[in-house]
Formats: structure tokens, sequence, C-alpha cells
């Protein structure tokens, strides 16, 4: 028995599909696209005239803030946000309390996603036992409790032999390596972007060579081992010219862009706005112009909300005593649709950049609509206007400097694996 | 950042110099002068603040910024309640805004704050009850605002007026919340060239957006000018790795009389204070003739008073008084 979305407008980026076509989905798999399959029986009917149906959204880069952090954010919480979001695989990473470095903690992980039965979720293994950046992690055993990629989080390893070692190790068991780029002596007690706004309010600027100069280093060793690696968070100009730089060398390299970077710059922190506090910073407007060039050209192939939701009192103080990051998993649509609106992307280059290529990072399955995948699938309506406010937020996490923005696309059906897990009741 | 001012364009709170305008910051110049009398009065206290209490509250450790806001808010027949808020006491349990509501919850009309975190000031402003005013007495490195106003007020007592001068700013500007303040006063008073004076490491990055010339070298930087404000040299520096030792800081950097001989004839000398004398400015210059630094600490109440008045909304009558 089967269930059809009928009279959508397909866009499948990796299979080059942008037209009106029914989809056809049984036992929690794509069965066809356009007319029935033989045999097929239609058990129920979506008429989705008007509205995009696309590959469901995958979150590169959530905090999910269990366990350990559940006055932050718990899974259910943001499970159900970002299938309202269209997001339906979720990666999430290994910053919890006590950090994804056992098969325990992603065996617990799986379960309580799998108890909430929302949105998937996959793991990011710890790349150093307690991220502390001295001792591999058991990165067989990760790999085989299901963990789709290792990282060290937001926690950046003084130590280069084992960065160096932890690449290698990593290799070793086909894992990706995510990378943060941010050097640990340049960015200590930072705040924002060491520039002409941080300089005015006095407060402890994070310069460009901290990304570079991490970055820098990162590149060269994943040249020597030869390890996938995805480098995540670029910030600054300098550093998308390096990245671009290592592709062209051929080196298995990707790397992302927080949402928010393409959108805010240091001017946004001028009232000493604590929302806009992230890691990296907010820079300059040639900083902003040179990301969505680099997404523009590919070099950028994946775009991320870098989800950290937050209880209200961590963003309830001084700037610079504020804990950084955005709660962005009901933005990721909206916000990626809008550089298609400014002209920088083809909605079928934006859809890819939240679906086909984050899959890639991690050799996921989702991301395409290809007959045989697991149904995962978003549905919305492009032309729909709605504000951002924050009673309208179902995550947790209520930080976000985008409230009060008025976005065009709205998200009306989510499946995940077939079945209906989101549905907007007005549509 | 209107947060500071009423809709009718008068003072609310004074959390930084940085867009003010030049009537306002002469009325708080007059308004200061008006007071400066009072000081030397047998009966020091004028009653414009009778029945207002004001909280001094301070997060980082000061003797005498504080004093001297306490003496003016007791020469404004205010009464005043003094805190002492460690910070690792509030990183324990309660929170910021826990402290204020309970401040609120006492009835106070105004709170002085200090705090170690750049925009604290303006935190606070904007999660107060809106009949509190908030001054800021230094957040972070961010902003001092009225240790600017009474070093402005000092400089137009000895040079009368502003449009002619070049004022040099010597010292760690890096970490001054002083030297940010003094900039913005000084150019929307009208000063016409304003000078810092460091090493590169005691210099931010684009400081010269704020519209002020670059030197490395004291000599150049000192010469022809008519104020030299030197800055506090926190020992810190040294072990952050931002300079060798506060002897060769005192060597290239050090105010003597022999480096003062390139400035104007008629210089004067401030210092915010503490002076580390031998570190950033020597005994003969702190002492000497053209040294202002003492009646720095003087006017330091007057301005006080003139800002507590017109932030309550209850300034005597000045003459000429606009903004």
């Amino acid at each position: 028995m089967g269930t059809s979305i009928r009279g959508g407008w397909v866009v499948d980026p990796a299979n080059g599909i942008d037209e009106q076509l029914d989809i056809h989905v049984e036992d929690g798999v794509i069965v066809g696209l356009g007319p029935s399959p033989a045999n097929f029986e239609v058990e129920r009917e979506y008429h989705v005239d008007g509205n995009v149906v696309c590959p469901g959204l995958i979150e590169l880069r959530a905090s999910l803030r269990e366990p350990g952090q559940e006055h932050k954010a718990t899974i259910a919480s943001e499970s159900r946000a970002a299938v309202r979001g269209g997001i339906t695989t979720l990666c999430c990473t290994p910053d919890t309390d006590p950090v994804v470095d056992t098969p325990a903690v992603v065996e617990l992980i799986h379960q309580r996603a799998g108890a909430v039965a929302c949105a998937r979720v996959e793991v990011q293994g710890a790349l150093t036992q307690g991220l502390e950046g001295s001792r591999l992690s058991q990165m067989g055993a990760l790999r085989d409790a299901g963990c789709i990629g290792v990282s060290n989080a937001y926690r950046v390893m003084e130590n280069t032999e084992v960065v160096r070692r932890a690449m290698e190790y990593a290799a070793t068991f086909g894992l990706t390596i995510l990378l943060f780029p941010e050097d640990p002596w340049l960015a200590q007690d930072h705040a924002a972007h060491e520039g002409a706004v941080g300089t005015r309010l006095g407060l402890p600027g994070l310069a460009e060579t901290a990304e570079t100069i991490t970055l820098a280093r990162d590149l060269l060793l994943v040249e020597a081992s030869g390890v996938r690696a995805h480098i995540c968070g670029l910030s600054t100009a300098r550093g998308v010219e390096m990245v671009a730089q290592a592709r062209a060398r051929g080196l298995p390299v990707t790397a992302d862009v927080a949402l928010p970077n393409l959108f805010l710059t240091e001017m946004d922190v001028t009232d000493f706005n604590s929302a806009c506090k992230v890691r990296p910073p907010l820079r300059t407007q040639r900083d902003r112009e040179a990301l969505r060039q680099g997404v523009h050209e590919g070099t950028i192939a994946t775009l991320c909300s870098a989800h950290q939701p937050h209880e209200p009192d961590a963003k309830q103080a001084p700037f610079t005593e504020a804990a950084p990051g955005i709660s962005g998993l009901e933005t990721l649509l909206v916000l990626t649709l809008r550089l298609v609106d400014e002209g920088l992307l083809t909605l079928q280059q934006a859809i890819s950049r939240v679906t086909y290529e984050p899959a890639r990072v991690f050799g996921l399955e989702a991301g395409t609509l290809s007959p045989g995948r697991p149904a995962d699938i978003c549905v919305f309506d492009p032309e729909r206007h709605w504000m951002l406010t924050r009673e309208r937020l179902w995550s947790e996490g209520r930080n976000t400097p985008f409230i009060g923005w008025e976005f065009k696309g709205e998200v009306t059906h989510t499946f995940v694996g077939g079945r209906l897990v989101y549905h907007l009741e007005d549509a | 950042m209107n947060l500071q001012l009423t809709e009718d364009g008068r003072l609310r709170h004074f959390l930084t110099i940085e867009g003010l305008d030049r009537p306002l910051l002469t009325r708080i110049l007059d308004t200061a002068e008006s007071f400066v009398g009072v000081g030397e009065r047998a009966v020091k206290k004028v009653p414009l603040l009778r029945g207002k209490t004001i909280a001094n509250l301070f997060f980082e450790p000061s003797t005498r910024t504080r004093s001297t806001f306490e003496l003016a808010a007791k020469r404004l027949s205010a009464d005043l309640l003094n805190l002492s808020v460690s910070a690792s006491a509030t990183r324990k349990g309660e929170s910021l805004m826990d402290t204020l509501r309970n401040l609120e919850a006492m009835q106070c009309e105004m709170f002085v704050v200090r705090h170690e975190a750049s925009g604290a000031a303006h935190y606070i402003a904007s999660h107060v009850a809106p009949h509190v005013s908030v001054i800021n007495a230094g957040d972070g490195r961010h902003a001092h605002p009225t240790q600017a106003m009474l070093d402005m007020f000092t400089i137009r007592r000895h040079k009368e007026r502003f449009e002619h001068l070049k004022v040099a700013i010597v010292g760690d500007l890096m970490h001054s919340r002083v030297a940010r303040s003094q900039i913005h006063a000084l150019s929307i008073l009208g000063v016409p060239e304003i000078r810092v004076v460091a090493p590169r490491t005691l210099i931010p990055p684009f400081i010269e957006n704020m519209g002020v010339h670059v030197y490395t070298r004291l000599n150049r930087g000192l010469k022809d000018v008519d104020v030299v404000i030197m800055l506090r040299l926190q020992h810190e520096r040294m072990d952050s790795g931002l300079l060798p030792s506060e002897h060769e800081y005192f060597r290239y950097y050090g105010l003597t009389e022999e480096r003062l001989a390139v400035a104007d004839d008629n210089v004067i000398v401030m210092h915010p204070g503490p002076m580390n004398r031998g570190v950033e400015i020597d005994s003969d210059v702190a002492d000497g003739p053209h040294s202002v630094i003492l009646q720095q600490v003087t006017y330091g109440i007057a301005i006080r008073m003139a800002v507590m008045s017109m932030c309550l909304g209850n300034p005597p009558a000045v003459e000429g008084g606009e903004g």
C-alpha cells in the first residue's frame, strides 16, 4: 500500500529533475516518479499543486544538547523544530555531556531519536577522547556504532601531532573528518571580529588569522594524510580563497558556511546585540561578499545553520559574557531560498547545497529523490510569506537574530521514511 | 545609540559619548561649571536630588571613581547605596539580572555601574525599569564617559576652546575605555587633530576609523601638541606578551620633561589615574608645572554632579544652556 504526492514541482538536483511530477512511495522508500509503477496501490494521496517538492533537508551541524544540556534543548524538541523547517536529517555534533566518544552515547542518541520518530538523527563522533585534543577516540568502534564522521566540535586541537595522527587514523576507517578552523591562542577571550566595529565597542577581537592559520595547518595535514575532510564554518575571504586553492589542487576537501554569516556582518553587533554573537564571528562586508561568491562558485558547496540552541539566560548577559551561537533549524530553508531571490543561486543549486551536497560529505543515502532511496521529502509553498517571531519557534532555543524578518517560502509537508511527520494545518 | 536619550533629546542614561552632539556635551560642561563652586563652600551641598536613591554598583574594584561618584551624590543630597559585587560572586549564582531586580525593588532611581565586560552598561540600561537611569562608570574596554567629560572640562578650563587644539593620547589604547571615550568627546567638541601614540601591540586595529592619527614614536607624536593625555599601563600587559618590560616601556614611551619639550610651551599633561610613576610618567612631569592631574580629580566631582542631575531630570539652571 503506497503513498503518492501529486502535482508538485519536483526539484531533485542529484538527478537534474526540475519539473511537475508525481512521487510514489512504498514501505518508506521512493518507488517511482511520474506515472505510478506497475502494481502500485495507492492508499494515501497528497495533492500539492503549486508547491515545490524536494529531498528533505540535511542540517550538517546541529548541537542537539542531549545528553547533558537538556536545559538548552532536547533531541525531541529539536527534531520537531527540524521537520517544521523541512529538515529530515540532523547531523548532531559530539559536544554533548558526556561527549560522543563511546558507542554507548551513540546508541543513547539513536534511541532517543528513535523514540521521538521525527527527523533522522545521525551522529558525529568525537575525534579525541573527551574532545580534549590529546588522545584519539575509538574511531573504529564509533563507526561501527553508526557514527557518520568524526569531529572535535568547537574545541580546536592545539597539538599538531595529535591532529596529524587523528587524520591518519580517521582515514584508516574511511571516516570524514570535520575541522573547525580557529587558533585557540588567537581566539582567547575573543568576542567579535577584530575590526573597526570591535575596536569602537571595545570588544576583544578575533583576527582573520585565527581562522587562516589553523586552516593552513589543517589543509597541509589533509594533503599529507589523504583523509576526506570537511571545513566547518568559513568566515573570511582569505579562508574561502585557501579552500578554493586546496580543491583546485585536488584535495578531498569540502566546506560549509553558516547561513547567518551570509546575511549579517560586524555592523550587526553595533548595539551589543548578543543574538549576533557567533563562532566564528560576523566579519566585514568584504568577507560576506567573498563567502557569497564562494557559495556561488561552489567552493562552499554546503550551507548549514550551525544550529546552537540556548536557554534565555545564556544570552541574557553583556555581549562578551553571552554564549555564542544561533538557533537556526527553522531558518535553514528560508535563508537558503533568499539566496535564490537575491540571484546568487538557482533553485536547483540552492536545494542541492542543503540536501545532496551535505549527504555527500558523509556518504549518506539521503539527499535525493532517486527510486530506491528513503522517502525523506520536503514540500514547501515557495510564494507564502511569513514573519519570524519568538512565539513561532518550535526549537527550545529562541536565540536568533532573525526575529522580525519577513521570509518567503514555507514548509507545508515533511515526510521521513514516507511517513508524514509535519503538516502545515492551513496549507 | 538613542538608548541614552529621551524622546525630547535629554539625557536618560549616560552610557557612552558616541552618538551625543556638541550642544549636549557643552551643556554637561556648563552644568559642571556651576557645581565647581559647591565644593569650595562651607556647606558643600545643594538639594537638587533630595529624596532620590542612587546605587553605586561596582563589579570591578575602584577607589577613586567610586569615591567621586559618592561625593557627587552626597553633594546633590541624594541617598547613596554602595554595593561591591565581585564578578566571581555573580558567576557563582545570582545573575546580573537578579542583582538589578533586587536593587529596583529597593526603589533606586539610578545605578552607577562599573563592570569588566564591554557593553555591560548598555545591557543593564536596556533591562532596567523605565524610572531608572544608568550611568556607566566604566565597562570593559568600551567606555568611561564621565572620565572623558571631566578631561574635557579640564581642557576647556585651561584652553577655553577646542577648535584649534592638537591632543595626543599616549599609552595602552588597546585596553583603554577612557581613551575610546576621550576620542569621541574630543572629536565631537571639534578638536581638529587627535593623535594616539603607542607601540603597535597596544594600538587596536582600525582605530584610525575613529578619526585619529596613529604614531608609534613618542617624539613625533608629542610635537607641538597642546594637550597630552597619558594612559595607565597595567602590569598584566607584560604577562600577556604585549610588552617586554616596564623598564623598556618607560625608555621609549615614558613621559619625561625632556620628551615633553617638543610639545607646545603651554602644554598641559593629564592622566586618568592611578599613575605608575616611572612606568608611563616621570615624577618630574607628574608633579611639574604642566601637570593638571590633581585638578582632574576635583573636576570629576562636578562633572558627575552634572551628569547625575541631568539624568534625573533636575539640573540647575545654566546660563545660555542648550541641548
